[in-house]
Protein backbone atom coordinates (compact mmCIF):
# COMPACT_ATOMS: atom_id res chain seq x y z
CA UNK A 1 0.00 0.00 0.00
CA UNK A 2 1.25 3.45 -0.90
CA UNK A 3 1.17 6.27 1.69
CA UNK A 4 1.08 9.95 0.71
CA UNK A 5 2.80 12.47 2.99
CA UNK A 6 1.57 16.05 2.54
CA UNK A 7 3.68 18.46 4.61
CA UNK A 8 5.72 21.55 3.68
CA UNK A 9 8.54 20.45 6.01
CA UNK A 10 10.93 17.91 4.49
CA UNK A 11 12.22 17.24 8.01
CA UNK A 12 8.77 16.08 9.12
CA UNK A 13 8.28 14.00 5.96
CA UNK A 14 11.63 12.29 6.60
CA UNK A 15 10.70 11.53 10.22
CA UNK A 16 7.33 10.13 9.06
CA UNK A 17 9.10 8.03 6.39
CA UNK A 18 11.40 6.52 9.03
CA UNK A 19 8.43 5.61 11.24
CA UNK A 20 6.51 4.14 8.30
CA UNK A 21 9.58 2.16 7.22
CA UNK A 22 9.80 0.59 10.67
CA UNK A 23 6.13 -0.38 10.37
CA UNK A 24 6.77 -2.05 7.02
CA UNK A 25 5.43 0.71 4.74
CA UNK A 26 8.14 1.46 2.19
CA UNK A 27 6.04 2.73 -0.73
CA UNK A 28 5.81 6.48 -0.01
CA UNK A 29 4.79 9.48 -2.11
CA UNK A 30 5.44 13.06 -0.99
CA UNK A 31 3.91 16.49 -1.55
CA UNK A 32 4.94 19.87 -0.11
CA UNK A 33 1.49 21.53 -0.15
CA UNK A 34 -2.17 20.85 -0.83
CA UNK A 35 -1.98 21.58 -4.56
CA UNK A 36 0.84 19.09 -5.07
CA UNK A 37 -1.01 16.75 -2.71
CA UNK A 38 -4.05 16.63 -5.00
CA UNK A 39 -1.81 15.95 -8.01
CA UNK A 40 -0.08 13.10 -6.17
CA UNK A 41 -3.40 11.75 -4.87
CA UNK A 42 -4.63 11.44 -8.45
CA UNK A 43 -1.41 10.01 -9.88
CA UNK A 44 -0.26 7.75 -7.03
CA UNK A 45 -3.59 6.44 -5.67
CA UNK A 46 -2.42 6.09 -2.03
CA UNK A 47 -4.17 3.99 0.62
CA UNK A 48 -3.46 6.50 3.42
CA UNK A 49 -2.62 10.21 3.65
CA UNK A 50 -0.71 11.98 6.45
CA UNK A 51 -1.72 15.64 6.16
CA UNK A 52 -0.29 18.84 7.65
CA UNK A 53 -2.62 21.79 8.32
CA UNK A 54 -0.58 24.98 7.76
CA UNK A 55 1.04 24.88 4.33
CA UNK A 56 1.61 27.36 1.47
CA UNK A 57 -0.59 27.40 -1.68
CA UNK A 58 -3.32 25.16 -0.24
CA UNK A 59 -3.69 24.30 3.44
CA UNK A 60 -4.63 20.89 4.79
CA UNK A 61 -8.26 21.68 5.59
CA UNK A 62 -8.89 23.01 2.08
CA UNK A 63 -7.20 19.89 0.66
CA UNK A 64 -9.40 17.69 2.83
CA UNK A 65 -12.67 19.46 1.95
CA UNK A 66 -11.73 19.39 -1.74
CA UNK A 67 -11.02 15.67 -1.94
CA UNK A 68 -14.07 14.71 0.15
CA UNK A 69 -16.32 16.92 -2.02
CA UNK A 70 -15.00 14.98 -5.01
CA UNK A 71 -15.99 11.71 -3.30
CA UNK A 72 -12.47 10.55 -2.41
CA UNK A 73 -12.59 8.31 0.69
CA UNK A 74 -8.85 7.69 1.22
CA UNK A 75 -8.21 7.66 5.00
CA UNK A 76 -6.53 10.85 6.22
CA UNK A 77 -4.58 11.44 9.43
CA UNK A 78 -4.10 15.13 10.19
CA UNK A 79 -0.61 15.74 11.62
CA UNK A 80 -0.35 19.33 12.82
CA UNK A 81 0.64 21.77 15.56
CA UNK A 82 -3.02 22.88 15.72
CA UNK A 83 -3.95 21.29 19.04
CA UNK A 84 -7.07 23.18 20.16
CA UNK A 85 -10.23 21.10 20.51
CA UNK A 86 -12.03 23.39 18.07
CA UNK A 87 -9.41 22.60 15.41
CA UNK A 88 -9.66 18.85 15.99
CA UNK A 89 -13.46 19.07 15.64
CA UNK A 90 -13.09 21.15 12.46
CA UNK A 91 -10.72 18.58 10.95
CA UNK A 92 -12.95 15.62 11.80
CA UNK A 93 -16.02 17.43 10.43
CA UNK A 94 -14.04 18.16 7.27
CA UNK A 95 -13.36 14.46 6.77
CA UNK A 96 -10.21 13.55 8.73
CA UNK A 97 -10.17 9.99 10.05
CA UNK A 98 -7.61 10.57 12.81
CA UNK A 99 -5.52 13.35 14.36
CA UNK A 100 -1.91 13.60 15.58
CA UNK A 101 -0.60 16.72 17.31
CA UNK A 102 2.99 17.85 16.65
CA UNK A 103 5.32 17.28 18.45
CA UNK A 104 4.62 13.55 18.23
CA UNK A 105 6.51 10.55 19.53
CA UNK A 106 7.33 7.65 17.23
CA UNK A 107 5.01 5.43 19.29
CA UNK A 108 2.08 7.86 19.00
CA UNK A 109 2.46 8.20 15.26
CA UNK A 110 2.79 4.43 14.80
CA UNK A 111 -0.29 3.83 16.98
CA UNK A 112 -2.44 6.33 15.04
CA UNK A 113 -1.39 4.85 11.68
CA UNK A 114 -2.17 1.29 12.76
CA UNK A 115 -5.43 2.38 14.42
CA UNK A 116 -6.57 4.20 11.27
CA UNK A 117 -5.65 1.38 8.91
CA UNK A 118 -7.29 -1.25 11.11
CA UNK A 119 -10.52 0.79 11.14
CA UNK A 120 -10.62 0.75 7.35
CA UNK A 121 -9.39 -2.85 7.12
CA UNK A 122 -6.02 -2.28 5.45
CA UNK A 123 -2.54 -3.51 6.38
CA UNK A 124 1.04 -3.37 5.04
CA UNK B 1 2.93 41.65 28.11
CA UNK B 2 1.54 39.64 30.99
CA UNK B 3 4.25 37.24 32.21
CA UNK B 4 1.58 34.55 32.71
CA UNK B 5 1.57 34.18 28.97
CA UNK B 6 5.22 33.08 29.06
CA UNK B 7 4.44 29.78 30.81
CA UNK B 8 2.84 28.15 27.75
CA UNK B 9 6.06 28.81 25.83
CA UNK B 10 8.20 27.34 28.60
CA UNK B 11 6.04 24.21 28.60
CA UNK B 12 6.02 24.03 24.83
CA UNK B 13 9.77 24.36 24.25
CA UNK B 14 10.55 21.69 26.83
CA UNK B 15 7.90 19.39 25.32
CA UNK B 16 9.12 19.89 21.74
CA UNK B 17 12.78 19.21 22.58
CA UNK B 18 11.85 16.27 24.80
CA UNK B 19 9.56 14.65 22.21
CA UNK B 20 11.27 15.40 18.90
CA UNK B 21 14.96 15.60 19.94
CA UNK B 22 14.79 13.26 22.96
CA UNK B 23 16.65 15.82 25.04
CA UNK B 24 16.01 17.87 28.15
CA UNK B 25 15.88 21.67 28.17
CA UNK B 26 16.61 23.74 31.27
CA UNK B 27 14.72 27.01 31.23
CA UNK B 28 16.06 30.09 33.05
CA UNK B 29 14.27 33.15 34.36
CA UNK B 30 12.68 35.21 31.56
CA UNK B 31 13.89 38.80 31.17
CA UNK B 32 12.98 41.86 29.16
CA UNK B 33 14.90 42.21 25.90
CA UNK B 34 17.25 45.19 25.75
CA UNK B 35 19.68 46.42 23.07
CA UNK B 36 22.50 44.90 25.16
CA UNK B 37 21.15 41.35 24.81
CA UNK B 38 23.23 38.81 22.85
CA UNK B 39 22.19 38.67 19.21
CA UNK B 40 21.57 35.38 17.44
CA UNK B 41 23.14 34.06 14.22
CA UNK B 42 20.05 32.06 13.30
CA UNK B 43 16.41 32.86 14.11
CA UNK B 44 13.30 30.75 13.53
CA UNK B 45 10.40 33.22 13.39
CA UNK B 46 6.65 32.61 13.67
CA UNK B 47 4.00 35.33 13.56
CA UNK B 48 0.69 35.14 15.39
CA UNK B 49 -2.53 36.87 14.36
CA UNK B 50 -6.12 37.03 15.59
CA UNK B 51 -6.88 37.56 19.30
CA UNK B 52 -3.13 37.14 19.89
CA UNK B 53 -0.76 39.14 17.70
CA UNK B 54 3.02 39.23 17.73
CA UNK B 55 6.05 37.07 17.11
CA UNK B 56 7.82 34.09 18.59
CA UNK B 57 11.52 33.75 17.78
CA UNK B 58 13.86 30.86 18.51
CA UNK B 59 17.39 32.35 18.52
CA UNK B 60 20.63 30.36 18.24
CA UNK B 61 24.32 30.83 17.65
CA UNK B 62 25.44 29.16 14.42
CA UNK B 63 27.09 26.18 16.16
CA UNK B 64 24.11 25.52 18.41
CA UNK B 65 21.68 25.89 15.50
CA UNK B 66 23.61 23.28 13.49
CA UNK B 67 23.76 20.91 16.48
CA UNK B 68 20.02 21.29 17.11
CA UNK B 69 19.12 20.82 13.43
CA UNK B 70 21.37 17.75 13.18
CA UNK B 71 19.82 16.21 16.29
CA UNK B 72 16.31 16.87 14.96
CA UNK B 73 16.91 15.53 11.44
CA UNK B 74 19.41 12.80 12.34
CA UNK B 75 21.57 13.99 9.42
CA UNK B 76 24.84 15.89 9.05
CA UNK B 77 23.99 19.46 8.00
CA UNK B 78 25.68 22.73 7.07
CA UNK B 79 24.01 26.09 7.64
CA UNK B 80 23.40 26.61 3.90
CA UNK B 81 21.67 23.24 3.43
CA UNK B 82 17.90 23.75 2.78
CA UNK B 83 17.15 21.10 5.40
CA UNK B 84 18.91 23.25 8.03
CA UNK B 85 16.39 26.10 7.68
CA UNK B 86 13.52 23.65 7.26
CA UNK B 87 14.36 21.92 10.57
CA UNK B 88 14.69 25.14 12.58
CA UNK B 89 11.53 26.59 11.04
CA UNK B 90 9.61 23.46 11.94
CA UNK B 91 10.90 23.61 15.54
CA UNK B 92 9.73 27.24 15.81
CA UNK B 93 6.39 26.17 14.36
CA UNK B 94 5.97 23.43 16.97
CA UNK B 95 6.99 25.68 19.88
CA UNK B 96 4.57 28.45 18.83
CA UNK B 97 1.78 26.01 17.96
CA UNK B 98 2.13 24.14 21.25
CA UNK B 99 1.98 27.38 23.23
CA UNK B 100 -1.00 28.65 21.24
CA UNK B 101 -2.98 25.56 22.22
CA UNK B 102 -2.75 26.70 25.85
CA UNK B 103 -4.61 29.92 25.08
CA UNK B 104 -7.99 28.23 25.18
CA UNK B 105 -10.97 30.26 24.06
CA UNK B 106 -8.92 32.53 21.83
CA UNK B 107 -8.97 32.63 18.08
CA UNK B 108 -5.34 32.77 17.02
CA UNK B 109 -3.50 31.69 13.90
CA UNK B 110 0.18 31.08 13.35
CA UNK B 111 2.11 31.97 10.21
CA UNK B 112 4.34 29.72 8.18
CA UNK B 113 7.86 29.83 9.66
CA UNK B 114 10.66 32.06 8.39
CA UNK B 115 14.33 31.43 9.18
CA UNK B 116 16.87 34.26 9.26
CA UNK B 117 20.58 33.45 8.99
CA UNK B 118 23.25 36.13 9.57
CA UNK B 119 25.89 36.72 12.23
CA UNK B 120 24.68 38.81 15.18
CA UNK B 121 21.43 39.94 13.61
CA UNK B 122 18.47 41.47 15.41
CA UNK B 123 14.78 40.94 14.71
CA UNK B 124 13.24 44.30 15.57
CA UNK B 125 9.68 44.26 16.84
CA UNK B 126 7.15 46.90 17.78
CA UNK B 127 8.29 49.40 20.43
CA UNK B 128 4.80 49.21 21.94
CA UNK B 129 5.12 45.47 22.33
CA UNK B 130 8.33 44.64 24.25
CA UNK B 131 9.89 41.19 23.98
CA UNK B 132 10.45 38.77 26.81
CA UNK B 133 13.44 36.48 26.42
CA UNK B 134 13.29 32.94 27.80
CA UNK B 135 16.86 31.59 28.18
CA UNK B 136 17.15 27.86 27.45
CA UNK B 137 19.96 25.34 27.82
CA UNK B 138 20.07 21.98 26.05
CA UNK B 139 22.97 19.51 25.66
CA UNK B 140 23.62 21.14 22.25
CA UNK B 141 24.09 24.55 23.89
CA UNK B 142 22.32 27.76 24.86
CA UNK B 143 19.44 29.27 22.88
CA UNK B 144 16.55 31.66 23.50
CA UNK B 145 12.82 31.81 22.93
CA UNK B 146 11.80 35.43 22.41
CA UNK B 147 8.12 36.25 22.81
CA UNK B 148 6.47 39.56 21.94
CA UNK B 149 2.68 39.28 22.10
CA UNK B 150 -0.29 41.58 22.28
CA UNK B 151 -3.37 39.84 23.62
CA UNK B 152 -6.73 41.44 22.81
CA UNK B 153 -8.90 39.03 24.75
CA UNK B 154 -8.22 37.53 28.18
CA UNK B 155 -7.33 33.87 27.84
CA UNK B 156 -7.78 30.93 30.14
CA UNK B 157 -4.07 30.09 30.10
CA UNK B 158 -3.25 26.42 30.45
CA UNK B 159 -6.71 25.16 29.56
CA UNK B 160 -5.25 22.67 27.09
CA UNK B 161 -2.65 20.15 28.19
Amino acid sequence: MKILLVDDSRTIRNIQKNILGRLGYEDIAEAADGVEGIEKLNSENPGLILLDWNMPNMDGITFLKTIRAEGNTTPVIMCTTEAEKSRVVQAIQSGANNYVVKPFSTDTMAEKIEQTLSRVGTSA
Amino acid sequence: MDVRYVNPFVKSVTNVFNTMLQTEVTVGKPFLKTPKCDRPDVSGVIGLSGDVTGVVILGFTKDVAIAVAETFTGAKLTWDDPDFADALGELANMVAGGAKSNFEGMNASISLPSVIVGANHEVVGSRANPSLVIPCDAPMGHFTVEVALKIDKPAVVGAAS
